[in-house]
Order: C-alpha cells, then structure tokens, then sequence
C-alpha cells in the first residue's frame, strides 16, 4: 500500500490497530475494515449526515475525515451506543413513534440527536430542527424524528 | 400531533380480530435502529469484486476510441470492458408498451457502444478487488469522443430540426389525443375562459442509499443470485433471466433492507444489467453501489413538462370543460420495462380529475432529448396533473371572485355520484371529496385563517392559502401493465405457515422499503388468525421465498399484498380449527383462536394453546385420524379486476408567508386529508403521507436538475441540488375519510403516493394567493425567490 499509514484508535471501547490508506475516509475505514456497517454512507460530499459518528465527545461527518486524522482518538458508532444503551430512550421513542422509514438516516440521526441531548436538553422544537438541519431523511418529512426526540428531552407524549 | 382518531375498524368492512386500525410500532424497525440493517452495501463476500464505470462526459457524442491500457495496469485491476463485449452476455431492452399505442424507442444497452446520448451515460467498466482502484483505473481510460449536436430543449426537440435517432424518424417517443367532444361549443359558451401555461422542473428522487446491486453468478449450477436495492424483485428476476439468457429458475433476487426508493428503484438500470453480467462473465461476485454524483447523473429524473391548459366556465362558477396541451421531455430512451411514457398519460388520465364537468380534450407530445432519462417518480404524473387543474381552478375563481373553496365545493364530484366515469374515461369505485373538503376546512380552521390573512395584509405580511383537490391512482390490475405485455405481476401472493411453536410465519411478495410493509402484514396476519403480533415473523423481498408477485409501486402494497395476507390468514385459521377439531373431538365450527389458543367460540374458554396444536401437527401425526392430513402451510393470492385502479382521494392545505424583500416561501403549515379505504396502521399512513408531503415540497420549492446549453448536469450533487431538511418542512396535520374499497375483504386503497401528489399544488397555490394583492403570479417549479422576485418585478 503506497501512503500508508498506521494507526491505533479507540472504537467502541475496544482498542483497534490498523496500517490504512491516508486517503480513507473514517467512514470507510469503519464500514470495510471494521465492518460496523451501521454508520452510512449517502453523499461522501458532507450533506447528508447518514456518516454520522461521534469522534472524542464531536459528533463528525465520517465523510470528511480521514481514518488517519482519527489516530490515537475515541471514535463511537451507533453500534457502539446501542450496546451501551446510551441512545436507548431515543431509539425506544423513534421506534413508538415510527421516526424512520427505510433506516438509513437513523443511525446518524441518532448520533445527531444524542448529541443535542447532552449539549443542550432544554432544546425546544425549533432548536431541535436546526439541530437536525444537517441529516437528510427522504423518507419520513421530520416530524415524528422532531417529536420523538422532544418526547425525550422534554418527556412530552 | 396525537395520535389520529380513527374508529378501530373501517365502518362497513368485514375485518378480523386485533390489530387492524392500530397504531402499533413496526417490528422490523429494531435493527434499523440499532445500525444492524442489511442493506446492500453491507453485505460481505469473498472474492467480491467492484465495479465503477467510465461514463459519457458529453450529452451527445460519438466514441471514436477507447483505450483501455494505462487502466488494465492499474493496481488491483481485474478487467475493464466496452459495450460490446458487454453485450455478449446482456441482450439490449426497448422500453416500449403494446397498449400506449405507437410508442417507440430504441434499443438501449447495459453499456453504450458507438455513441452515448446523455452525460453520464455508461460507456466503459472497470472491475476491480476494490470500488477505490476501480474508480482510480477509470481515470486513466483514454477515449476520443466526436461531439454530435444534443437536443436539449423540449420545443427543440418536437420539431425535430435535429433527429436522435435517426431510425425513429422524429424525436416523439410518445403521442396522445383524447377528445370527448364538445370541448371548442363548451369554450364557446362560457362566460370565463382562463388559461395558463405551467411549468415543471425536471427533478430526481434523492434515495438516501444509492442503487446498490450485488450479482453473484454460481458457474457450476449456471445460477444466479443478485442482491438488489429494488422495489420488484420477481420483475427484476424476468428481467435477468431474460437478458442474461439464464432460466427463470435459475435466478434469485433478493431485496432485504431497501434505503428508500420512491419509484426511483423500479427500473431496468443500464449500469446494473451490466453489473450482473460481469458477474457471469467473471464468474464471481460483483458490486456496485451508485455514488451520490452518478445517482444525480443516471438515477431516474422526472416531470420534466410544460403543459398549457384551458377552463371555461360560466358565471355561477360551473367548469364547463377543461382543454390541455401537455409536453413532456424524457431523455434519449423510453425506460424499460414501464416506459417513459406513463407518466404523460397519466396528466391526461388525470387531470381536472375531482371536478364533474363532462367535456375534456388533451393533447400530449412526450419527446426524446439528451438529458438523463425520466420515468416513474412517485406519484407519477399526479402532481402535474394536480397541480395544473388546481392552478387554473384558483385562478378560474379568482376571476369570478369566488372563494376557492367555496368554487371547489360548486364542481367537486357528488359523494353520492359513483360509480363514475370521469370524462378521461377512468372509473371511480367510490369518492368522498366533499366529506374530505369539509373535514379540511374544519381542520384548518379555514374562516379563521382567511381573516387572520387579511388582516395581516393590512400590515404588509403576504401569506397565502393554498387549496389542491385530487384523486390518485393505487391498487392498478394487470391494466396498468400487464395488458402492454410487460411482465409485471399485478398480482400479489402470501404464504403463511404455522410453526411447531404456534408462531406464525409469513412470506409475501410485496416489499418492504421503509412504509411499513411487513409491519402492516404482521398486523393483518395476527388479526386474521388470532394470534398476538409477538408471535408473527414477516420475510419478504426474496423471490427464492415468497410467492410470485409485483412488489412495491403505485400504491399497491397494503391494498394487494395486505388482502392477500388477509385471505392466507383466514385460510390458515380454518385449517388450523380442522386439526383442533381433531384432537379436540369437537365441531369445527365451535372453535375459534383467540390470543393464541383455541378457544370455545362463545364462551372463549381456553382448549388449546396453539403451540400444543403445532406440537401434535409436526410431531405427533400419529394421534390424528387416517383419513385426515393436517396443512398448516398455506398460500393465497389477490389481483384487483373489477376495477383498472382503486380511485383514492383527497385534498390538501398548504399555509405561507412570502416574504416580498427577499423572495423567500415560508411554510407554515400543511393539511392532508386523504381517503386511502381502511387504515390499518395510522401512524404508518401518516408517516407515509408527511414524507410524501415533504418531497412534494421539494418538487415546489427547490428541487431542479439544472442543465447547462450544451447537456451538462450543473447541480448533480447534494449541495447544489437542495432538498428539503428538517427545518423546511412545517408540521403537517393528517386526517382521514375512511371509504373502504368493496372489491376486497381488507378495503384497504393505496396511500404511498397522495402526499406527494397534492402539495406541489397546493404550495403553489398558497405562494398565488399571497401574491395575488400585489397582482403577480408564478407558474414555473420550483418556486425559487428568483422566480418570485421577478414575478413581482423586483429583479429583471
Ligand atoms: S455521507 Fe457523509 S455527509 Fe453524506
Ligand atoms: S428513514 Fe429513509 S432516509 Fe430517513
């Protein structure tokens, strides 16, 4: 492999070390070399947010940065907070509440939203829309994703 | 919003225990949650190879010559072809229909050889261990290409100065004239006529996961097994089959988790025919998943039309007779197997759809040109056809200075009319548009917006209300396709079985893409046996598994594959009451399943849990009488036929600020009452509704493939090309009229489509009626502040 690199990362608790291509994207260094397939991939261009993944505490674009760039970093998937049960509330809410269609944004959704959750828990209904203004979801028109995640900050049914 | 309030069963059906009515969650939606889907992409295999493609960086050109040497010696290279010998293993399509009559179209290839006729038409592919080296070697293919003149205009197109295809004589792929007579003595006595010209911007669907495909050809057993992102996986088997020159039999097609579709993953796809022959040719698996720039590129467009349209009508506010002339451009080929030309035929079939007039005439003229191709987008042709027919209605009563729901309420077809032939000639079973008027106009609290809008005029706050009635096309019978020889099933089929532990597993043919299909099967079959939903499993989406069935398009999965599961369910209650009968030395018809046992029909006392039952069934035989067999598998099967499409209506509300200064549309709000039959799950439909709302938003406001004079594609990314996010989209308010259809058991019509279909119009005229005070007026989507700006004469 010509530019390649080695690199050690936390992912999910678990410590992972790699030699990847400088040029690989986290995204694609999680989905093809780690095979957590939950984290997706829907413009590689920083649009959508279905790459969502969560980069020491920031939730990032998986698609903007490189593997390389998260050496030596604590990288969580929605993998990951599944099993920990830290998204837990937010998933039994989209579940009952029906905030997804196809699925494909709800990974990043969640990671988005978690995010809100522990940076601003008072967040009203607009905030929470900004808040998800950078995930694309064709499926659902946002707003049983905007109620469950109020539901969960607020505890409104 | 709560959640709606809904009568458990749809009056007047004759519908089984439980779940139908409820707004349960969707089983299936655990693993989506969790990241634990298994989308196309997700799959691993060995020896699996990529595969990216050279595409035609011109609209129009001739291939005087590719070169292929730097990329064969690129790292990880397995093979790069050309058209040709691609078209070794995959025979060519043409898109084209017996029953629209004199369509044509050429013959289309999987990878294009001599010529390519639109930009990012595939005309090379690379196969390589890795999608990143495969797209590395295509940048190193040489080609010359010799432009030739491309045809991007639609007028351009008709008048066919400049031929495509020289072979086809013209540029017009499809014509129709429909003509009840009357029209011109119907015009001649009006007291108004109104006219305008609207147009529509050709837009895409944006699936959030690109088309994906994983061929994996078996050369031993000369089989082939082909993971695929599709909405009609035994449409998709034909197709195969057919092409490849594989049996029937001999494919499998396999669609588990679908990222979105939208009518968008119902189409033969060039770069994926020549995906699964590699997979043959190479004899291995083979992938490819679209990126985001090449969907833009190669991902069906739609609606690209430009449609003139008259109404008379006399002073009291009758429509006499509505008069269209409908153009349409759909890019260089007719798309196979549907054809580019249904979505045309449909504004004919559809437009002045909710009103009672009686004389109608359209003319349509659906041209070739060298853009991406166009096809089926959902709500094919509905929103065009809504948006027109509610564009000059608005205007028709703004001329008699009528209130627009009070002139709709004046021609809307009576509740108490059906059945009925509509002018175009299609048959409604049974319509509600004046219980879904009322029900809207008391939702909104229409009054009372009307005042609080002219109130707010006076302080220079321009907000609009906006109206659009409609009918909508779902439940089609072998009409829509079949009789044009297609070989797509209007038929769908259910398989339930009872398991030795008294689960119950079911297997159809409609597929699941996120609306909530197999949870909705789940909810029928439960209620159809008598089981709780715990205990249902619901598989779809594999033709190895389920029966043999259309899929998911045109709104047909509830209203087909939900009867079918209904009629399984009552067939596999009674075969499970014959074995109870049995081991219970009890009449049959004193049996009955009640929270999964048998139970005493009228007392409902408990005689047998049901997995007691499937436990003797499976494994103790020897106990039940000679003569008798137990079948705890059954099948059934459920086509419409009485009627070509189940007729669903209904009418939207959309609430706006425009903003004068700057151009911009603020939504407000949004109102859908809709009519789909029974409603078995009212969170999923109103889902369904909201999301379809929301791309009818996008097709009003942003959404456009923009093309440059000479064919290139200028905003064929995601950050060009706008969509509608979170903080676009208002709240949208759904209800619903409940009018089941009497051809089947379950009354269940089609919904997947309606929100789609009505909001562009009544976007539009929300954004009309708040410009109306400073007399401008906008009539080409999207409705972008450039366009409202000039309509109000703030920029040139
Ligand atoms: S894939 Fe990263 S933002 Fe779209
Ligand atoms: S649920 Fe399909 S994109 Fe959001």
């Amino acid at each position: 492999m010509e530019h390649a690199l080695d690199i050690t990362l936390t992912v999910n608790g678990t410590p992972v070390s790699r030699r990847v291509e400088a040029r690989q994207h986290l995204v694609d260094f999680l989905r093809e070399e780690l095979g957590l397939t939950g984290s997706h991939v829907g413009c590689e261009h920083g649009v959508c947010g279905a790459c969502t993944v969560r980069v020491d505490g920031e939730i990032v674009r998986g698609c903007l940065m490189l593997a390389v760039q998260a050496n030596g970093c604590k990288v969580d998937t929605i993998e990951g907070l599944s099993d920990s049960k830290e998204v837990g509330e937010l998933q039994r809410a989209f579940h009952e509440r029906n905030s997804l269609q196809c699925g494909f944004c709800t990974p990043g959704m969640l990671m988005a939203a978690r995010d809100l959750q522990l940076k601003n828990p008072a967040a009203s209904r607009e905030q929470i829309r900004a808040h998800l203004s950078g995930n694309y979801c064709r499926c659902t028109g946002y707003q049983a994703i905007v109620d469950a995640i109020e539901e969960v900050l607020h505890g409104k049914s | 919003m709560g959640k709606a309030e809904l009568p458990l069963h749809a009056p007047g059906t004759r519908v089984d225990k439980g779940y139908i009515g409820q707004s349960v969650p969707r089983p299936n939606a655990k693993r989506l949650l969790q990241g634990r889907g298994a989308f196309v992409d997700d799959l691993r295999f060995p020896r699996l190879a990529h595969v990216a493609f050279f595409r035609s960086p011109h609209a129009h050109a001739r291939i005087k010559r590719l070169d292929f040497g730097n990329a064969l010696k690129s790292a990880g290279v397995i093979d790069v072809f050309d058209g040709r010998a691609v078209a070794e293993y995959c025979t060519p399509w043409v898109g084209v229909l017996a029953h629209l009559k004199g369509i044509k179209s050429p013959p289309q290839h999987a990878i294009a050889i001599e010529r390519a006729c639109w930009q990012g038409e595939a005309v090379a592919a690379v196969v390589a261990e890795s999608r990143t080296q495969a797209e590395d070697a295509v940048d190193l293919i040489d080609a010359d290409w010799e432009e030739l003149p491309a045809v991007l205009d639609m007028d351009e197109a008709l008048s066919g100065r400049c031929v495509i295809h020289p072979e086809l004589g013209d540029n017009i792929c499809f014509k129709r004239e429909h003509d009840t007579g009357g029209v011109d003595e119907a015009f001649a006595k009006a007291d108004l006529v109104v006219e305008e010209t609207y147009r529509f911007g050709r837009h895409t669907g944006v699936c959030l996961e690109g088309r994906s495909i994983l061929a994996d050809y078996n050369a031993a057993e000369h089989t082939l097994t082909v993971h695929h992102s599709t909405q009609a996986p035994h449409m998709m088997q034909d197709v195969f089959s057919r092409h490849l020159g594989i049996p029937e039999a001999n494919v499998r097609v396999i669609a588990r988790d679908v990222g979105g579709s939208f009518g968008i993953k119902v189409h033969v796809y060039p770069d994926e025919m020549a995906t699964a022959a590699l997979s043959v040719m190479l004899r291995r698996p083979v992938k490819f998943v679209a990126d985001r720039l090449e969907s833009f590129l190669t991902d069906i467009h739609a609606r690209e039309h430009k449609v003139t349209i008259r109404l008379a009508c006399s002073k009291d506010g009758e429509i006499l007779a509505f008069d269209l002339d409908d153009l349409s451009a759909i890019g260089p080929y007719s798309v196979y197997p549907r054809t580019s030309g249904i979505e045309g035929n449909q504004v004919v079939n559809l437009t002045g759809g909710p009103y009672k007039h009686q004389k109608y005439r359209a003319k349509l003229n659906v041209v070739f040109t060298n853009k991406n191709v166009t096809c089926q987008y959902r709500a094919v042709g509905h929103p065009i056809a809504v948006a027109l027919t509610e564009g000059i209605v608005d205007l028709a009563a703004q001329n008699l200075k009528m209130d627009p729901a009070e002139f709709r309420r004046r021609n809307l077809i009576p509740d108490d009319a059906y059945p009925y032939t509509f002018p175009s000639g299609v048959k409604f079973e049974k319509l509600s548009h004046h219980q879904c008027l009322d029900q809207l106009l008391g939702l909104m609290n229409y009054a009372s917006l009307r005042k609080e809008q002219a109130d707010l005029r006076g302080r220079n706050i321009f907000r609009g209300i906006g109206l659009a009635a409609m009918i909508e096309v779902t439940n089609p019978s072998p009409a829509f396709y079949g009789v044009g020889g297609a070989r797509i099933s209007a038929q769908d089929g259910a398989t339930l079985r009872l398991e030795p532990t008294g689960m119950v597993t079911v297997m159809c043919s409609v597929t699941e893409q996120g609306q909530g299909t197999e949870g909705i099967f789940a909810q029928i079959a439960a209620s159809a046996v008598g089981v709780s939903m715990d205990k249902v499993r619901v598989i779809t989406g594999d033709t190895g598994v389920t029966p043999y069935g259309g899929g998911t398009w045109a709104s047909r999965g509830a209203g087909i594959g939900g009867e079918a599961v209904l009629l399984a369910g009552r067939a596999l209650l009674s075969n499970i009451l014959d074995v109870a009968s049995k081991v219970l030395n009890l009449e049959k018809e004193t049996l009955d399943i009640e929270n999964n046992a048998i139970v005493d029909k009228l007392t409902q006392e408990k005689k047998m849990p049901l997995e007691e039952l499937g436990r003797i069934t499976y494994f103790r035989p020897d106990i039940l009488p000679l003569d008798f067999q137990a079948e705890l598998t059954v099948t059934r099967h459920y086509t419409p036929r009485e009627y070509a499409f189940t007729f669903t209506n209904g009418i939207q509300a959309s609430l706006v600020e425009v903003d004068t200064d700057t151009g911009f549309v603020k939504l407000l709000k949004h109102w859908c009452v809709e009519d789909s039959g029974t409603v078995i799950n009212p969170m999923l439909v109103d889902e369904q509704l909201r999301g379809g709302v929301a791309e009818g938003i996008g097709a009003a406001l942003y959404e456009e493939c923009l093309y440059s004079p000479e064919g290139q594609l200028l905003n064929g990314n995601m950050a060009d090309y706008v969509v509608p996010m979170s903080g676009e989209i208002p709240d949208i308010v759904c209800a619903h009229i409940e009018t089941p259809t009497r051809q089947s058991q379950l009354g269940a019509k089609g919904v997947g489509e309606a929100g789609t279909a009505g909001a562009p119009g009544a976007v539009m005229n929300a954004i009309n009626d708040a410009l109306a005070p400073l007399g401008a007026r906008v009539t080409a989507m999207p409705f972008t502040p450039e366009r409202i700006l000039r309509a109000l004469g703030r920029i040139a």
